[in-house]
Protein backbone atom coordinates (compact mmCIF):
# COMPACT_ATOMS: atom_id res chain seq x y z
CA UNK A 1 0.00 0.00 0.00
CA UNK A 2 1.73 3.16 -0.99
CA UNK A 3 2.39 6.24 1.27
CA UNK A 4 -0.23 8.94 1.21
CA UNK A 5 1.48 11.91 0.21
CA UNK A 6 -1.86 14.21 0.40
CA UNK A 7 -4.15 14.70 3.88
CA UNK A 8 -7.51 12.87 3.81
CA UNK A 9 -9.58 16.09 3.49
CA UNK A 10 -6.99 16.89 0.37
CA UNK A 11 -8.44 13.73 -1.02
CA UNK A 12 -11.70 13.91 -0.66
CA UNK A 13 -11.94 11.17 1.58
CA UNK A 14 -15.21 10.21 3.52
CA UNK A 15 -12.44 9.77 6.64
CA UNK A 16 -11.81 13.12 6.83
CA UNK A 17 -14.98 13.81 8.80
CA UNK A 18 -14.90 13.39 12.24
CA UNK A 19 -18.61 12.01 12.46
CA UNK A 20 -17.98 9.66 9.90
CA UNK A 21 -15.15 8.63 11.94
CA UNK A 22 -17.08 8.16 15.30
CA UNK A 23 -19.83 6.51 13.06
CA UNK A 24 -17.14 3.58 12.40
CA UNK A 25 -16.01 3.15 15.92
CA UNK A 26 -19.78 3.07 16.67
CA UNK A 27 -20.50 0.46 14.60
CA UNK A 28 -21.66 -3.11 16.31
CA UNK A 29 -19.05 -5.74 16.57
CA UNK A 30 -19.52 -7.50 18.82
CA UNK A 31 -17.47 -6.17 20.92
CA UNK A 32 -18.07 -4.52 24.58
CA UNK A 33 -18.06 -0.55 24.29
CA UNK A 34 -15.43 1.57 26.66
CA UNK A 35 -18.29 3.20 28.71
CA UNK A 36 -19.86 -0.34 29.45
CA UNK A 37 -16.21 -1.87 30.17
CA UNK A 38 -15.42 1.05 32.54
CA UNK A 39 -18.81 0.86 34.07
CA UNK A 40 -17.79 -2.76 34.70
CA UNK A 41 -14.59 -1.94 36.16
CA UNK A 42 -15.92 0.59 38.06
CA UNK A 43 -14.63 3.34 36.53
CA UNK A 44 -17.56 5.16 35.46
CA UNK A 45 -17.78 8.37 35.06
CA UNK A 46 -14.13 9.10 34.00
CA UNK A 47 -13.23 12.35 35.94
CA UNK A 48 -10.01 14.77 36.06
CA UNK A 49 -7.55 14.77 39.21
CA UNK A 50 -6.46 18.07 38.54
CA UNK A 51 -4.82 19.82 35.61
CA UNK A 52 -0.95 19.62 34.91
CA UNK A 53 -1.04 19.82 31.34
CA UNK A 54 -2.51 22.95 29.20
CA UNK A 55 -1.82 21.07 25.38
CA UNK A 56 -1.93 23.28 22.89
CA UNK A 57 -2.44 22.00 18.96
CA UNK A 58 -1.30 25.20 17.17
CA UNK A 59 -2.72 23.48 13.71
CA UNK A 60 -2.23 20.77 11.06
CA UNK A 61 -0.06 22.53 8.84
CA UNK A 62 2.88 19.87 8.92
CA UNK A 63 6.18 18.80 6.64
CA UNK A 64 5.51 15.75 6.86
CA UNK A 65 2.08 13.36 5.57
CA UNK A 66 2.80 10.47 8.35
CA UNK A 67 0.29 7.94 7.59
CA UNK A 68 -0.51 6.91 11.17
CA UNK A 69 -1.03 10.92 11.88
CA UNK A 70 -4.55 10.93 13.95
CA UNK A 71 -4.44 14.59 13.19
CA UNK A 72 -4.68 14.28 9.34
CA UNK A 73 -1.98 16.51 9.35
CA UNK A 74 -0.17 17.87 6.04
CA UNK A 75 1.17 20.25 3.78
CA UNK A 76 -1.78 21.18 2.39
CA UNK A 77 -3.89 21.57 5.53
CA UNK A 78 -3.85 25.72 6.51
CA UNK A 79 -5.74 25.36 9.61
CA UNK A 80 -3.32 27.36 12.24
CA UNK A 81 -3.71 29.26 15.41
CA UNK A 82 -4.20 32.45 15.29
CA UNK A 83 -1.87 35.40 17.06
CA UNK A 84 -5.30 36.24 18.80
CA UNK A 85 -6.19 32.73 20.41
CA UNK A 86 -2.38 32.38 21.00
CA UNK A 87 -2.67 35.52 23.41
CA UNK A 88 -6.01 33.78 24.56
CA UNK A 89 -3.88 30.83 25.68
CA UNK A 90 -1.33 32.82 26.99
CA UNK A 91 -4.16 34.72 29.36
CA UNK A 92 -5.83 31.60 29.95
CA UNK A 93 -2.42 29.96 31.48
CA UNK A 94 -1.25 33.38 33.39
CA UNK A 95 -4.84 32.89 35.66
CA UNK A 96 -3.88 29.34 36.22
CA UNK A 97 -1.28 27.70 37.74
CA UNK A 98 -1.08 24.75 35.39
CA UNK A 99 2.72 23.70 35.51
CA UNK A 100 3.28 22.33 31.83
CA UNK A 101 2.78 23.48 28.31
CA UNK A 102 2.55 21.33 25.54
CA UNK A 103 2.47 22.44 21.88
CA UNK A 104 1.49 20.58 19.18
CA UNK A 105 0.42 20.68 15.77
CA UNK A 106 0.94 19.75 12.95
CA UNK A 107 4.25 20.63 13.25
CA UNK A 108 4.09 23.56 15.90
CA UNK A 109 7.16 25.04 15.04
CA UNK A 110 5.49 25.91 11.49
CA UNK A 111 3.14 28.52 13.28
CA UNK A 112 3.98 31.90 13.74
CA UNK A 113 3.03 32.15 17.32
CA UNK A 114 5.00 29.14 18.17
CA UNK A 115 8.02 31.08 19.63
CA UNK A 116 5.74 33.35 21.42
CA UNK A 117 4.03 30.33 23.19
CA UNK A 118 7.45 28.72 24.09
CA UNK A 119 9.00 33.07 25.24
CA UNK A 120 5.68 33.87 27.11
CA UNK A 121 4.94 30.03 28.77
CA UNK A 122 8.97 30.95 29.85
CA UNK A 123 8.09 34.18 31.23
CA UNK A 124 5.31 32.91 33.41
CA UNK A 125 7.55 30.23 34.66
CA UNK A 126 5.70 27.28 32.91
CA UNK A 127 7.42 23.95 31.70
CA UNK A 128 7.33 23.92 27.99
CA UNK A 129 7.16 21.15 25.79
CA UNK A 130 7.61 20.93 21.99
CA UNK A 131 6.41 18.02 20.18
CA UNK A 132 8.43 17.75 17.06
CA UNK A 133 8.61 15.64 13.94
CA UNK A 134 12.48 16.20 13.60
CA UNK A 135 12.49 16.77 9.99
CA UNK A 136 11.26 20.27 10.73
CA UNK A 137 14.85 21.50 12.00
CA UNK A 138 16.10 21.16 8.46
CA UNK A 139 14.20 23.21 7.18
CA UNK A 140 16.01 26.29 5.76
CA UNK A 141 13.48 29.04 7.68
CA UNK A 142 13.77 26.90 10.43
CA UNK A 143 17.88 26.86 11.02
CA UNK A 144 17.93 28.71 14.27
CA UNK A 145 15.45 26.63 15.85
CA UNK A 146 17.53 24.09 18.19
CA UNK A 147 19.40 26.84 19.47
CA UNK A 148 16.12 28.52 20.23
CA UNK A 149 14.62 25.78 22.20
CA UNK A 150 17.63 24.67 23.72
CA UNK A 151 17.98 28.80 25.27
CA UNK A 152 14.52 28.60 26.13
CA UNK A 153 14.84 25.13 27.75
CA UNK A 154 11.77 23.88 26.30
CA UNK A 155 11.45 19.93 26.56
CA UNK A 156 11.63 18.39 22.78
CA UNK A 157 9.53 15.59 22.74
CA UNK A 158 10.37 13.83 19.25
CA UNK A 159 8.63 11.49 16.72
CA UNK A 160 10.94 8.47 15.79
CA UNK A 161 9.54 4.77 15.43
CA UNK A 162 11.89 2.84 14.94
CA UNK A 163 15.79 2.07 15.02
CA UNK A 164 15.38 0.50 11.47
CA UNK A 165 15.29 2.95 8.56
CA UNK A 166 12.70 0.87 6.06
CA UNK A 167 10.02 1.13 9.12
CA UNK A 168 10.85 4.69 10.17
CA UNK A 169 10.09 5.35 6.14
CA UNK A 170 6.99 3.08 6.00
CA UNK A 171 5.01 5.27 8.32
CA UNK A 172 6.60 8.49 8.05
CA UNK A 173 7.74 8.78 4.68
CA UNK A 174 10.35 8.25 2.33
CA UNK A 175 13.98 9.86 3.67
CA UNK A 176 12.62 10.66 6.90
CA UNK A 177 14.68 8.66 8.80
CA UNK A 178 18.26 10.00 7.45
CA UNK A 179 16.39 13.43 8.09
CA UNK A 180 15.46 12.37 11.91
CA UNK A 181 19.26 11.26 12.64
CA UNK A 182 20.07 14.46 11.15
CA UNK A 183 17.92 16.17 13.26
CA UNK A 184 19.04 14.12 16.31
CA UNK A 185 22.75 14.83 15.86
CA UNK A 186 21.82 18.69 15.61
CA UNK A 187 19.44 18.53 19.22
CA UNK A 188 22.63 16.56 20.37
CA UNK A 189 25.15 19.01 19.49
CA UNK A 190 23.10 22.29 21.19
CA UNK A 191 23.28 20.13 24.36
CA UNK A 192 19.89 18.37 24.37
CA UNK A 193 20.13 14.51 25.74
CA UNK A 194 23.37 14.88 27.66
CA UNK A 195 24.01 14.83 31.23
CA UNK A 196 25.11 18.20 33.05
CA UNK A 197 23.01 20.23 30.26
CA UNK A 198 19.43 20.09 31.43
CA UNK A 199 17.96 20.07 27.98
CA UNK A 200 15.75 16.98 27.63
CA UNK A 201 15.03 14.79 24.68
CA UNK A 202 12.79 12.23 25.11
CA UNK A 203 11.86 10.06 22.12
CA UNK A 204 8.02 9.01 20.81
CA UNK A 205 7.72 5.61 19.03
CA UNK A 206 4.61 4.67 17.82
CA UNK A 207 4.20 1.03 16.44
CA UNK A 208 4.70 0.74 12.59
CA UNK A 209 1.25 -1.44 12.32
CA UNK A 210 -1.60 -2.80 13.63
CA UNK A 211 0.09 -3.88 17.06
CA UNK A 212 0.24 -2.51 20.19
CA UNK A 213 3.81 -1.30 21.53
CA UNK A 214 6.76 -3.06 22.97
CA UNK A 215 7.31 -2.56 26.83
CA UNK A 216 8.43 1.04 27.57
CA UNK A 217 12.12 0.47 29.12
CA UNK A 218 12.71 -2.76 27.07
CA UNK A 219 12.54 -0.72 23.87
CA UNK A 220 14.12 2.72 25.01
CA UNK A 221 17.19 0.34 25.99
CA UNK A 222 17.42 -1.14 22.42
CA UNK A 223 16.73 2.56 20.78
CA UNK A 224 19.70 4.22 23.32
CA UNK A 225 21.60 0.86 22.43
CA UNK A 226 21.41 1.16 18.44
CA UNK A 227 20.58 5.03 18.10
CA UNK A 228 24.42 5.62 20.01
CA UNK A 229 26.60 2.30 18.18
CA UNK A 230 25.09 3.08 14.95
CA UNK A 231 24.68 6.98 14.99
CA UNK A 232 26.64 8.24 17.98
CA UNK A 233 23.25 9.51 19.02
CA UNK A 234 22.14 10.12 23.06
CA UNK A 235 18.27 10.79 24.37
CA UNK A 236 16.92 11.19 28.04
CA UNK A 237 13.77 8.70 27.68
CA UNK A 238 11.40 6.85 25.35
CA UNK A 239 7.59 7.00 25.39
CA UNK A 240 5.84 4.33 23.73
CA UNK A 241 2.38 5.26 21.97
CA UNK A 242 -0.51 3.10 20.89
CA UNK A 243 -1.93 4.26 17.96
CA UNK A 244 -5.52 5.42 17.84
CA UNK A 245 -7.91 4.10 15.70
CA UNK A 246 -8.64 7.39 13.97
CA UNK A 247 -8.10 9.65 10.90
CA UNK A 248 -5.30 8.14 8.55
CA UNK A 249 -4.30 4.97 10.51
CA UNK A 250 -8.07 4.70 11.03
CA UNK A 251 -7.88 4.49 6.97
CA UNK A 252 -4.88 2.50 7.05
CA UNK A 253 -6.64 -0.15 9.28
CA UNK A 254 -9.94 0.38 6.86
CA UNK A 255 -7.99 -0.47 3.62
CA UNK A 256 -5.56 -3.25 4.99
CA UNK A 257 -8.97 -5.29 6.61
CA UNK A 258 -6.97 -4.69 10.02
CA UNK A 259 -9.93 -2.70 11.81
CA UNK A 260 -12.02 -5.60 13.37
CA UNK A 261 -8.58 -7.57 14.53
CA UNK A 262 -7.21 -4.36 15.39
CA UNK A 263 -9.99 -3.05 17.51
CA UNK A 264 -10.11 -6.58 19.28
CA UNK A 265 -7.09 -6.69 20.29
CA UNK A 266 -7.43 -3.15 22.22
CA UNK A 267 -10.48 -4.35 23.97
CA UNK A 268 -8.81 -7.68 24.59
CA UNK A 269 -6.11 -6.04 26.00
CA UNK A 270 -8.01 -3.16 27.88
CA UNK A 271 -6.51 -2.80 31.50
CA UNK A 272 -8.23 -0.96 33.98
CA UNK A 273 -4.74 -0.52 35.71
CA UNK A 274 -3.82 1.94 32.89
CA UNK A 275 -7.04 4.15 33.27
CA UNK A 276 -5.33 5.73 36.32
CA UNK A 277 -2.52 7.47 34.19
CA UNK A 278 -4.27 8.20 30.95
CA UNK A 279 -3.71 12.29 29.79
CA UNK A 280 -7.27 13.42 29.70
CA UNK A 281 -7.19 13.19 33.41
CA UNK A 282 -4.54 15.68 33.95
CA UNK A 283 -4.73 17.50 30.29
CA UNK A 284 -6.65 20.10 28.75
CA UNK A 285 -6.24 20.25 25.01
CA UNK A 286 -6.79 23.36 22.74
CA UNK A 287 -7.93 23.54 19.45
CA UNK A 288 -6.74 25.87 16.66
CA UNK A 289 -9.14 27.91 17.16
CA UNK A 290 -9.46 28.26 20.43
CA UNK A 291 -11.86 25.09 21.27
CA UNK A 292 -11.12 22.82 24.50
CA UNK A 293 -11.03 19.79 24.68
CA UNK A 294 -10.42 16.36 27.27
CA UNK A 295 -7.49 15.34 25.17
CA UNK A 296 -6.68 15.63 21.23
CA UNK A 297 -7.98 12.58 20.22
CA UNK A 298 -11.14 13.72 21.35
CA UNK A 299 -10.33 17.34 19.44
CA UNK A 300 -9.89 15.63 15.99
CA UNK A 301 -13.13 13.35 16.56
CA UNK A 302 -14.70 16.87 17.53
CA UNK A 303 -15.75 15.93 20.56
CA UNK A 304 -15.44 19.56 23.26
CA UNK A 305 -15.27 19.49 26.87
CA UNK A 306 -19.20 18.62 27.68
CA UNK A 307 -21.02 18.27 31.19
CA UNK A 308 -20.95 22.00 31.40
CA UNK A 309 -17.42 22.85 31.08
CA UNK A 310 -16.18 26.21 29.14
CA UNK A 311 -15.80 25.66 25.40
CA UNK A 312 -13.38 28.26 24.65
CA UNK A 313 -10.10 28.97 25.81
CA UNK A 314 -11.20 32.39 26.56
CA UNK A 315 -14.01 30.95 29.22
CA UNK A 316 -10.71 29.06 30.67
CA UNK A 317 -10.48 29.30 34.22
CA UNK A 318 -8.56 26.35 35.79
CA UNK A 319 -10.72 25.54 39.25
CA UNK A 320 -13.48 25.09 36.48
CA UNK A 321 -12.14 22.06 35.26
CA UNK A 322 -10.15 20.47 37.73
CA UNK A 323 -12.59 17.35 38.38
CA UNK A 324 -14.92 17.72 35.36
CA UNK A 325 -16.22 15.03 33.38
CA UNK A 326 -14.53 13.52 30.68
CA UNK A 327 -15.77 12.52 27.37
CA UNK A 328 -15.04 9.61 26.30
CA UNK A 329 -15.74 6.42 23.21
CA UNK A 330 -14.24 3.56 21.94
CA UNK A 331 -11.17 5.10 20.16
CA UNK A 332 -10.07 5.42 24.08
CA UNK A 333 -9.71 1.99 24.02
CA UNK A 334 -6.37 3.21 22.51
CA UNK A 335 -5.14 4.63 25.98
CA UNK A 336 -6.28 1.91 28.31
CA UNK A 337 -4.73 -0.98 25.87
CA UNK A 338 -1.90 -3.05 27.45
CA UNK A 339 0.28 -0.96 29.64
CA UNK A 340 -2.03 1.85 28.56
CA UNK A 341 -0.62 4.63 26.53
CA UNK A 342 -0.64 8.64 26.39
CA UNK A 343 1.66 11.50 25.38
CA UNK A 344 4.00 10.87 28.47
CA UNK A 345 4.06 7.11 26.86
CA UNK A 346 3.15 4.12 29.03
CA UNK A 347 0.45 4.68 31.43
CA UNK A 348 1.23 1.77 33.85
CA UNK A 349 5.19 2.05 33.57
CA UNK A 350 7.55 3.74 36.68
CA UNK A 351 9.97 5.94 35.40
CA UNK B 1 -14.61 -22.65 0.92
CA UNK B 2 -14.63 -24.71 3.59
CA UNK B 3 -11.47 -25.67 4.94
CA UNK B 4 -9.65 -27.53 8.34
CA UNK B 5 -8.29 -24.28 9.55
CA UNK B 6 -10.19 -21.03 10.28
CA UNK B 7 -8.43 -17.90 11.13
CA UNK B 8 -11.16 -16.69 13.93
CA UNK B 9 -10.71 -19.78 15.44
CA UNK B 10 -7.93 -18.73 17.36
CA UNK B 11 -10.03 -16.55 19.11
CA UNK B 12 -11.95 -20.17 20.24
CA UNK B 13 -8.93 -21.81 21.70
CA UNK B 14 -10.26 -21.41 25.15
CA UNK B 15 -12.75 -23.28 24.09
CA UNK B 16 -10.63 -25.96 24.78
CA UNK B 17 -11.16 -25.68 28.45
CA UNK B 18 -14.80 -26.70 28.67
CA UNK B 19 -13.96 -30.71 27.98
CA UNK B 20 -11.70 -30.52 30.97
CA UNK B 21 -11.31 -27.05 32.47
CA UNK B 22 -8.64 -28.40 35.17
CA UNK B 23 -6.13 -29.28 32.60
CA UNK B 24 -7.06 -26.11 30.63
CA UNK B 25 -6.14 -24.09 33.80
CA UNK B 26 -2.62 -26.11 34.78
CA UNK B 27 -1.69 -25.71 30.79
CA UNK B 28 -2.45 -22.34 30.91
CA UNK B 29 -0.50 -21.55 34.01
CA UNK B 30 2.48 -23.31 33.25
CA UNK B 31 1.96 -21.46 29.34
CA UNK B 32 2.13 -18.06 31.41
CA UNK B 33 4.95 -19.07 33.44
CA UNK B 34 7.22 -20.09 29.99
CA UNK B 35 6.38 -16.83 28.21
CA UNK B 36 7.64 -14.93 31.59
CA UNK B 37 10.21 -12.96 32.16
CA UNK B 38 13.41 -15.33 33.35
CA UNK B 39 16.80 -16.16 32.40
CA UNK B 40 15.30 -15.50 28.60
CA UNK B 41 13.81 -12.19 28.17
CA UNK B 42 10.14 -12.16 27.11
CA UNK B 43 10.98 -10.98 23.57
CA UNK B 44 13.55 -13.18 23.08
CA UNK B 45 11.62 -15.87 24.20
CA UNK B 46 8.87 -14.58 21.18
CA UNK B 47 11.40 -15.13 18.55
CA UNK B 48 11.87 -18.97 19.98
CA UNK B 49 8.02 -19.44 19.80
CA UNK B 50 7.86 -18.07 16.24
CA UNK B 51 10.58 -20.08 14.97
CA UNK B 52 8.99 -23.45 16.40
CA UNK B 53 5.78 -22.06 14.98
CA UNK B 54 7.29 -22.40 11.65
CA UNK B 55 8.85 -25.93 12.47
CA UNK B 56 5.43 -27.11 13.85
CA UNK B 57 3.82 -25.41 11.00
CA UNK B 58 0.97 -24.02 12.91
CA UNK B 59 -1.09 -21.56 10.95
CA UNK B 60 -2.64 -19.84 14.58
CA UNK B 61 0.69 -19.85 16.08
CA UNK B 62 2.34 -18.56 13.52
CA UNK B 63 -0.70 -15.53 13.78
CA UNK B 64 -0.22 -15.14 17.46
CA UNK B 65 3.71 -15.22 17.56
CA UNK B 66 4.06 -12.72 14.70
CA UNK B 67 1.83 -10.29 16.48
CA UNK B 68 3.52 -11.66 19.84
CA UNK B 69 6.96 -10.30 18.24
CA UNK B 70 6.52 -7.59 17.07
CA UNK B 71 4.63 -6.61 20.24
CA UNK B 72 7.96 -7.53 22.57
CA UNK B 73 9.59 -5.12 20.20
CA UNK B 74 11.21 -7.01 17.30
CA UNK B 75 11.06 -6.25 13.59
CA UNK B 76 10.90 -7.98 10.56
CA UNK B 77 14.68 -8.27 10.06
CA UNK B 78 15.00 -10.24 13.71
CA UNK B 79 11.97 -12.77 12.80
CA UNK B 80 12.85 -13.28 9.27
CA UNK B 81 16.14 -14.38 10.96
CA UNK B 82 14.03 -16.81 13.36
CA UNK B 83 12.32 -18.41 10.52
CA UNK B 84 15.65 -19.00 8.66
CA UNK B 85 16.99 -20.43 11.71
CA UNK B 86 14.06 -22.89 11.54
CA UNK B 87 14.68 -23.75 8.08
CA UNK B 88 18.08 -24.65 8.72
CA UNK B 89 17.62 -26.56 11.42
CA UNK B 90 14.64 -28.53 9.45
CA UNK B 91 16.80 -28.68 6.24
CA UNK B 92 19.97 -29.99 8.36
CA UNK B 93 17.56 -32.70 10.14
CA UNK B 94 17.09 -33.86 6.62
CA UNK B 95 20.46 -33.85 5.70
CA UNK B 96 21.98 -35.32 8.48
CA UNK B 97 19.60 -38.48 8.00
CA UNK B 98 21.36 -38.96 4.54
CA UNK B 99 24.34 -40.61 6.54
CA UNK B 100 21.85 -43.37 7.38
CA UNK B 101 21.06 -43.37 3.26
CA UNK B 102 24.84 -44.04 3.03
CA UNK B 103 25.16 -46.36 5.60
CA UNK B 104 22.08 -48.68 3.98
CA UNK B 105 23.72 -47.80 0.75
CA UNK B 106 26.90 -48.69 1.52
CA UNK B 107 25.74 -52.03 3.55
CA UNK B 108 23.81 -53.41 0.88
CA UNK B 109 25.95 -52.67 -2.37
CA UNK B 110 28.47 -54.26 -3.74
Amino acid sequence: MPSPSRSLQARGSALASPAEQVRILDSEMGLARFDETITGAGLEPLRATGIEVLQINVGKRCNQTCRHCHVDAGPDRLEEMSRETAESCIAALARSDIPTVDITGGAPELNPSFRYLVEESGRLGRRVMDRCNLSVLLLPAQSDLAAFLARHGVVVIASLPSVVPSQTDAQRGGGVFAKSIEALKRLNAAGYGKEGTGLVLDLVTNPVGAFLPPAQKVQEAHFKDRLFREHGIVFNSLHTITNMPISRFLEFLLESGNYEGYMRRLVEAFNPAAVSGVMCRYTISVGWDGRLYDCDFNQMLDLPLAYGAPGHVRGFGALDLRTHRIRTGNHCYGCTAGAGSSCGGATTEIR
Amino acid sequence: MDTYYHPKDLAHFSGMGKGNPGLWDKFMAYYGAVFAEGALTEREKALIALAVAHAVQCPYCIDACTQACLEKGSNLEEMTEAVHVTCAIRGGASLVHGVQMRNVATKISM
